[in-house]
C-alpha cells in the first residue's frame, strides 16, 4: 500500500491491528479518543472486539480478562486516565499477563507515572516514547511483541502531537521474531475438569493438584525478570552528540523541537547535541553515562517540574553539570501541548543556560 | 440411643447416592469457618456445571473474599481478579471465548460495595456471563465489617450498635437494580439455609447457566449464605438468622426470567 | 450415611436439615476437637445432610434392601 496522509491515531490503530491486536477498549478522553474511534471502526472488520468502556477502571480490567485468554489486547487513555489504571497495570504485571497500554498524553509529560507506576508490588512497565508518527507505528508493533515475550504490561508513551497530527506514511507489518506459545498459561476453559486446571492469581498459590510457588517466590521471580529486562532492553538515540560540550536530554515529540534547535545552534558554532531515551523504562543508563561524559552542561528539557531529571542525575557521572530547563506546560484548555512545546522557547532556555556560568543554576 | 456406625461404608449391599465432594473439586479441604454457607452454594454451582456438561469449557473469575479459597480448590480454569472488577474481567474473557461458560464469583463486599459499577454495566451490555453473588451481608475475610448489603440492625465491627439508616444508610438490593436493566436476561436470589432453599437455588443456578449458553444475555444468581462468625451467632443459629435478617430484607425468588421457555 | 470425621467442623447444620430427624450432636470429637454428629436408625437417604454440609464431610448410601422399622412420628419440615 503506497504512503498516504494519515492521522497518527489512524496509523497507530492500523499498526496495532497488523500486530494482531484483537481486543481493544477505552474510555473517551482526548487526545486518546481518536485511537478508540479508529479501533471501533477497524477492529471488528479484522475479527476483533472493541468496547467503549464505562470507565478507565473497567477498561484496564476488561483488557486484563482478554489478555488472560492469550489474546493480544490493548487499552489506553491520556495520563489522567492512566492514573485510574494503575492498580490494573500492577495486577497485570504480578499475574505476568501481556498488555499494551497507549498513553496519548496531554501537555504534561508524566515520566514518573510511566516509569515508577502507582500500583502495588515490585513491577515495571517497558515504556517506549516515540518522537513522531513513523516511530510510533514501529513501537506499537514492537510493544505487542515485547509484552508477549516478557509477559508484562507495556506502555506506548505517545501524545497529542502523535495522536492528532498527520503525515504521509505507509504502515507495514513488522516481525520481531518467534515467541513462546501461550497454551501453558492462557485460560480457555479446556483444562477445567481434567484435574489440572490452570490458574492465574497474583498470590500464585496454585491448586491442590498443581501447587504454585506462592507469593514470595513468584514476586521474586517477577522482580528478577524486570532486572533482566533492565539489563537488555535499554534504547536511546543521540543527535550530533559526538564531542558535544552541551547535551540536551528530552523524550517523545519534545525531542523534535530540541533537535531543530540543536541544528540551529550548531550552525552558529555551538558545541551542542541531544540525547533521547527511547525506553523511558528501562532508562538507558549506560548510554546516558557515556553521552554525558565530559559535558560541561547537561540540560534536561521535559514538560513537567522535573521528573526524568531524577534519572539523569542518577546515571550521569558528574551531577553538578545537570540543569532542569523544562517546566510545567499545560495551557488552560488542556488540549494543546502548551507554551513550552515551542522551538523558540527551547532555544531561549538553552541560550540562557549557555550564557550562565557552567556551575550556576538556571 | 442406638446409633448407626457412620465411620465406615455400609456392610450390607448399598449404593452411594451422594458423594463426599463434587467432581469439580480437587480437594474438599478448606479453612472456611464451621457453618459457613459459601461452600454449600459452591457445591450447587459445581454440580450444575457437570450436569450441564460444561466441565471442560468453563472459566471462573473470582474476586477477593473468603470464597477465593473455593476458587483455589476448584478444578476450573481460574482467574483471580481485583476487588469488584470480576464482571469487567469476565467481559474481556467472554468476548474472546464466546463458546466458553464464564462464571464470576463475588461476595457482597466485592460486588455491591466495591464493584457496583462493574456489575451494572456488564448487565447493561448484556454480557453473556453468569455472575454469582454469595451474599452474607459482611466483609467476612477482613474480620466482619459492614458492606452495602448489611441489613438494618445488623451488628458488624463498623456498625457495632447495629446498622442504623441515619448513620450508615440503607442496604442495596443489587438484584432488584439488575432486574430493571434490559441486558439482564435472568436475575434470581436464593439461599442455602435449609434443604428446601438449597434445592430451589440449585434450579436457579442451572437456569442461569443454561441461559448463558443459549446466548440470552447477562445472568445473575445471588445466594444468601450464612456467616455465623461475621454475624456473631452460634453456627446452629445461622440458618434462622439468615431467614430473619437477609431473607426478610431482600426476599427470595426469580426477579427476572425469560417469559417463554424453549 | 458415612461421615469423614476429620473433615467435620462440628457446625451441626446437618442436624436440623435431616428430614427424618435421626441426626444428633454426639460427644465424640475428631483430632481438631470438633464434636461429631451421630446417626440413629431411620435414615431415608434423602441427602439433605450431605447437601448442607459446608465441609463435604458426608456421603449418603441407600441399602439395596431397605430396613423396615416402626418410625416415631416426627414434627417439622419434610
Amino acid at each position: 500500500m503506497p504512503p498516504r496522509l494519515m492521522q497518527g491515531s489512524d496509523a497507530v490503530a492500523d499498526a496495532a491491528i497488523l500486530a494482531g491486536c484483537r481486543f481493544f477498549t477505552g474510555y473517551p478522553m482526548l487526545p486518546f479518543t481518536e485511537l478508540l474511534e479508529n479501533m471501533a471502526k477497524k477492529l471488528p472488520a479484522a475479527g476483533g472486539v472493541c468496547i467503549n468502556a464505562e470507565s478507565e477502571i473497567e477498561a484496564i480490567n476488561m483488557a486484563l480478562g482478554a489478555a488472560a485468554t492469550g489474546a493480544r489486547a490493548a487499552t489506553g487513555s491520556c495520563g489522567q486516565g492512566v492514573s485510574l489504571m494503575q492498580e490494573g497495570i500492577a495486577e497485570l504485571a504480578l499475574n505476568e499477563l501481556p498488555l499494551v497500554v497507549f498513553n496519548m498524553a496531554r501537555g504534561q509529560q508524566d515520566y514518573f507515572q510511566s516509569t515508577r507506576g502507582g500500583g502495588w508490588g515490585d513491577y515495571r512497565t517497558i515504556t517506549l516514547a516515540p518522537k513522531d508518527i513513523p516511530e510510533a507505528v514501529v513501537h506499537t508493533q514492537q510493544l505487542f511483541y515485547l509484552a508477549d515475550r516478557y509477559r508484562t504490561p507495556v506502555i506506548l508513551y505517545g501524545d497529542y502531537v502523535i495522536a492528532h497530527t498527520s503525515v504521509g506514511i505507509e504502515v507495514e507489518k513488522l516481525d520481531f521474531g518467534p515467541l513462546e506459545p501461550k497454551e501453558s498459561w492462557a485460560l480457555d476453559g479446556t483444562m477445567s475438569g481434567t484435574g489440572h486446571a490452570r490458574q492465574i492469581w497474583t498470590w500464585a498459590r496454585g491448586k491442590p493438584n498443581t501447587p504454585g510457588p506462592g507469593p514470595t517466590q513468584s514476586w521474586e521471580n517477577i522482580a528478577e525478570k524486570y532486572a533482566e529486562i533492565e539489563r537488555t532492553e535499554q534504547r536511546f538515540e543521540t543527535y550530533r552528540a559526538e564531542g558535544a560540550d552541551t547535551l540536551v536530554v528530552s523524550f517523545g515529540t519534545t525531542s523534535i523541537f530540541v533537535d531543530r534547535v540543536v541544528d540551529e545552534l550548531r550552525d552558529e558554532g555551538v558545541s551542542i547535541g541531544s540525547f533521547r531515551p527511547i525506553t523511558l523504562w528501562p532508562f538507558p543508563a549506560l548510554g546516558l553515562a557515556e553521552a554525558t561524559r565530559g559535558c560541561s552542561r547537561v540540560l534536561v528539557y521535559e514538560l513537567n517540574a522535573g521528573q526524568m531529571v531524577d534519572d539523569v542525575r542518577m546515571y550521569a557521572e558528574d551531577r553538578s553539570v545537570i540543569r532542569s530547563i523544562g517546566g510545567v506546560s499545560q495551557d488552560s484548555s488542556g488540549m494543546r501541548q502548551g507554551d513550552l512545546l515551542n522551538a523558540d522557547e527551547v532555544r531561549e532556555r538553552i541560550r540562557r543556560s549557555l550564557a550562565a556560568p557552567a556551575t550556576a543554576k538556571v | 440411643m442406638t446409633t448407626v456406625d457412620i465411620h465406615a461404608a455400609p456392610e450390607r449391599a448399598a449404593r452411594r447416592v451422594a458423594g463426599f465432594k463434587p467432581d469439580l473439586l480437587q480437594s474438599s479441604e478448606h479453612d472456611l469457618c464451621p457453618g459457613c454457607g459459601h461452600p454449600i452454594a459452591w457445591r450447587l454451582v459445581l454440580d450444575a456445571l457437570v450436569e450441564l456438561e460444561l466441565s471442560h469449557r468453563t472459566v471462573l473469575i473470582a474476586g477477593h473474599g473468603c470464597y477465593t479459597q473455593m476458587m483455589r480448590i476448584a478444578d476450573l480454569d481460574s482467574l483471580q481478579c481485583l476487588h469488584g472488577r470480576a464482571p469487567a474481567v469476565a467481559t474481556g474473557v467472554k468476548r474472546m471465548l464466546p463458546d466458553t461458560a464464564v462464571v464470576t464469583l463475588q461476595g457482597d463486599g466485592d460486588m455491591v460495595s466495591e464493584g457496583l459499577h462493574e456489575v451494572l454495566h456488564a448487565a447493561a451490555r448484556g454480557e453473556k456471563v453468569t455472575a454469582l453473588l454469595f451474599n452474607n451481608g459482611v466483609f467476612g475475610d477482613t474480620g466482619g465489617h459492614m458492606t452495602a448489603t448489611t441489613v438494618l440492625g445488623q451488628r458488624t465491627k463498623t456498625s457495632l450498635e447495629g446498622r442504623d439508616a441515619a448513620e450508615h444508610g440503607y442496604p442495596i438490593d443489587v438484584a432488584r437494580l439488575l432486574a430493571q436493566i434490559e441486558g439482564a436476561a435472568y436475575v434470581a436470589r436464593g439461599a442455602v439455609n435449609t434443604p428446601g432453599m438449597i434445592a430451589r437455588t440449585k434450579r436457579m443456578i442451572r437456569r442461569a447457566l443454561e441461559l448463558q449458553m443459549a446466548g440470552a444475555g447477562f445472568t445473575f444468581v445471588e445466594v444468601l449464605t450464612m456467616c455465623p462468625t461475621g454475624w456473631f451467632v452460634p453456627t446452629l443459629e445461622g440458618p434462622e438468622y439468615l431467614e430473619d435478617s437477609m431473607m426478610e430484607t431482600f426476599g427470595i425468588g426469580e426477579l427476572k426470567a425469560p417469559s417463554t421457555t424453549d | 450415611m458415612v461421615l469423614d470425621a476429620e473433615r467435620c467442623k462440628g457446625c451441626g447444620l446437618c442436624i436440623p436439615a435431616c428430614r427424618p430427624n435421626v441426626l444428633a450432636m454426639g460427644a465424640a470429637t475428631n483430632t481438631a476437637g470438633f464434636n461429631l454428629p451421630e446417626l440413629r436408625p431411620g435414615c431415608t437417604g434423602c441427602m439433605a445432610c450431605a447437601e448442607i454440609c459446608p465441609d463435604f464431610a458426608l456421603e449418603v448410601w441407600k441399602f439395596a434392601e431397605p430396613i423396615v422399622m416402626d418410625a416415631p412420628v416426627v414434627q417439622g419440615e419434610c
